[in-house]
């Protein structure tokens, strides 16, 4: 196992309202893998990541980059990070090539022309390096935070919910673009509110709510635990129990007698849907919907937070 | 820990660029100003009033016009450039940056000081135009000119960061900068002034840097040579210590 690229030793922030965004955080990053932060709004994921880039003080804690202690060695720190926000703010004033070169010589490089091309090239803003930003879409924007984060080649990088507002086909090239920087060894932290998305782009998930960091596992391994999803069976005739002879599935009856749920494994290969509805019709149990439905974060969180209790 | 000089150099870029784009509006205020109040003050009621210690009185203004503007050119451009990115959330990039707090203030303040010695050697020169001036200590001139610039573009920097709207960022200047220069012998010799006003001027330290200023003109000065400057200079690192306690402490940039 090689040395961490980023180690947060408890790390904890309280507010001057006297509200803690985060009890004692710990957490070790590894070098050249995609790292996702899940969990609910307000669970201290900005928070989180605004203490590691210096944007906001920590009431307690430690944090290294690259062995470098964030606040006696910051500037040997926050050299190695580029962050893009959650917000968009961006100087709409400005044009992509200034703000963006601006970026990179404010992070102590000289404003290298060519790598700046080759980013804008990436991120298909380079007909639009002219333009100020306030002519450009939303999207765009986005993806000139992106540029501007990556301008001074940063190790590690920071995606603070990077597919907040954007469509499908930035969302694929995102993702694109997360995997081709990984490729060339950089760091990747993003956070994120969808489970798909963890599950679709990272290497391992760490699950935060409330301020705490629940678990931190393999996306492998964290799948098993939380893609459970429910297959709901619309009945035509009511039940008043589960038919005999289907006890492997572990079926219940819901709503009243209406529908009949089944919770399967989505991460298995046999999710024992095909069996199950063969041996239905089989029982001559007949029913007129079907519907699949994945437990909310909110379920997640519960059951998290309930196995640890 | 090497400096960063091109994180300072982009931040100075960064905002002659933005003084650039208003050059227009930067210049044609003062200007404008200035030649009124030589047409109001130096023409028509100039013509009225006796020289001022052998000085014709539209020439004896010429200082004191400069350090009004100087001093409200210092104030405006630094406390908008950083209140601005503050007002529009790109501050984090400054913070999360590897540049320590005076390499931001030497690109901030460096930039905002610049113009202000640029509109101050135009308006000198638009002075040119209405009254005869000579300067007798150069020298001393161009280094009251910087310095108190570099002085008014901290304290505009402070005034930047303490704000929280844009309104704070207007009343300080329209309260505190404009009385003290009107009241701090911009337009008058404060001998000129009865008792008490004349020892209550003395506590005011636009008299000072106006008095200062005028010597390097005139060769004469409300007060000696030697204590403008040293008010000058004073000024100037009390701002700066402010300056370091607000970065040390993280107040109203950092939560
Ligand atoms: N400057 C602040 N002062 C006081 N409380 C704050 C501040 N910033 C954030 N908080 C609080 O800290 C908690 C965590 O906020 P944070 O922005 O870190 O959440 P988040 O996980 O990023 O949420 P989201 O998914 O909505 O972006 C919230 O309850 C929030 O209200
Ligand atoms: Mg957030």
């Amino acid at each position: 196992m090689t040395e961490p690229i980023l180690t947060l030793s408890g790390v904890s922030k309280t507010y001057k309202g006297g509200f803690t965004a985060l009890h004692g955080v710990d957490l070790a990053i590894n070098k050249g893998e995609i790292f996702a932060l899940l969990g609910p709004n307000g669970a201290g994921k900005t928070t989180l990541i605004s203490i590691i880039c210096g944007i906001v003080t920590p009431s307690t804690g430690t944090i290294h980059v690259g062995g470098h202690d964030a606040i006696a060695d910051y500037k040997a720190a926050r050299s190695l990070i580029g962050l893009v926000p959650q917000e968009l703010s961006v100087d709409m004033f400005e044009t992509v090539l200034a703000t963006v070169t601006f970026s990179r010589r404010l992070f102590g490089r000289s404003g290298h022309s060519a790598y700046i091309e080759q980013v804008l090239r990436d991120l298909s803003l380079w007909d639009k390096r002219d333009n100020k930003i306030m002519e450009l879409s939303g999207g765009m924007k986005r993806r000139v935070l992106i540029a501007k984060a990556l301008a001074h080649e940063p190790e590690v990088l920071f995606l603070d919910e990077p597919t907040a507002g954007v469509d499908v086909a930035l969302r694929r090239d995102m993702w694109k673009l997360v995997h081709a920087l990984r490729e060339r060894g950089t760091t990747i932290i993003l956070t994120t509110h969808y489970i798909e998305e963890a599950e679709e782009m990272a290497d391992r998930v760490g699950v935060i709510n409330k301020g705490r960091l629940l678990l931190v596992d393999d996306k492998a391994a964290l799948m098993q635990k939380l893609g459970k999803r429910e297959l709901d069976l619309t009945l035509v005739d009511t039940l008043d129990r589960v038919p005999a002879g289907l006890e492997q599935w572990q079926l219940s009856l819901v709503n009243e007698g209406r529908t009949l749920r089944y919770v399967f494994d989505a991460t298995q290969e046999d999710t024992g849907i095909p069996s199950l509805l063969r041996e239905l019709s089989a029982r001559h149990v007949a029913f007129k919907d079907l519907e699949t439905s994945k437990s909310s974060l909110e379920d997640i969180f519960v059951d998290l937070v309930e196995e640890r209790a | 820990m090497t400096l960063n000089l091109h994180g300072i150099w982009a931040i100075y870029r960064f905002e002659m660029a933005r003084s650039l784009r208003t050059l227009w509006q930067s210049l044609v205020g003062p200007v404008l100003t200035t030649s009124l109040y030589f047409i109001v003050f130096g023409g028509a009621i100039g013509s009225r009033m006796q020289s001022v210690d052998g000085v014709s009185y539209g020439s004896f203004i010429v200082p004191g016009l400069i350090m009004l503007s100087l001093l409200t050119q210092s104030v405006g451009n630094a406390s908008i450039g950083i209140y601005f990115p503050k007002f529009t959330g790109t501050i984090f990039e400054l913070l999360s940056a590897p540049i320590s707090s005076m390499e931001l203030v030497i690109g901030y303040v460096g930039a905002a000081a610049t113009k202000s010695v640029v509109i101050g050697a135009i308006i000198l020169a638009t002075s040119a135009f209405f009254v005869p001036v000579v300067v007798e200590h150069p020298l001393a001139m161009i280094a009251f000119l910087v310095l108190t610039s570099v002085a008014f573009s901290l304290f505009g920097f402070i005034l930047g960061i303490w704000a929280n709207s844009f309104e704070q960022l207007n009343f300080v200047p329209l309260l505190l900068i404009t009385p003290l220069t009107f009241l701090g012998g911009s337009f008058y010799s404060i001998d000129m002034l009865p008792q008490p006003w004349r020892t209550v001027s003395l506590f005011n330290p636009v008299v000072y840097l106006v008095s200062g200023f005028r010597w390097s003109f005139f060769g004469r000065g409300d007060v000696d040579i030697a204590l403008s400057l040293g008010v000058t200079l004073a000024f100037l690192l009390a701002c700066l210590a402010v300056i370091a306690w607000i970065f040390k402490s993280g107040w109203r940039l950092k939560s």
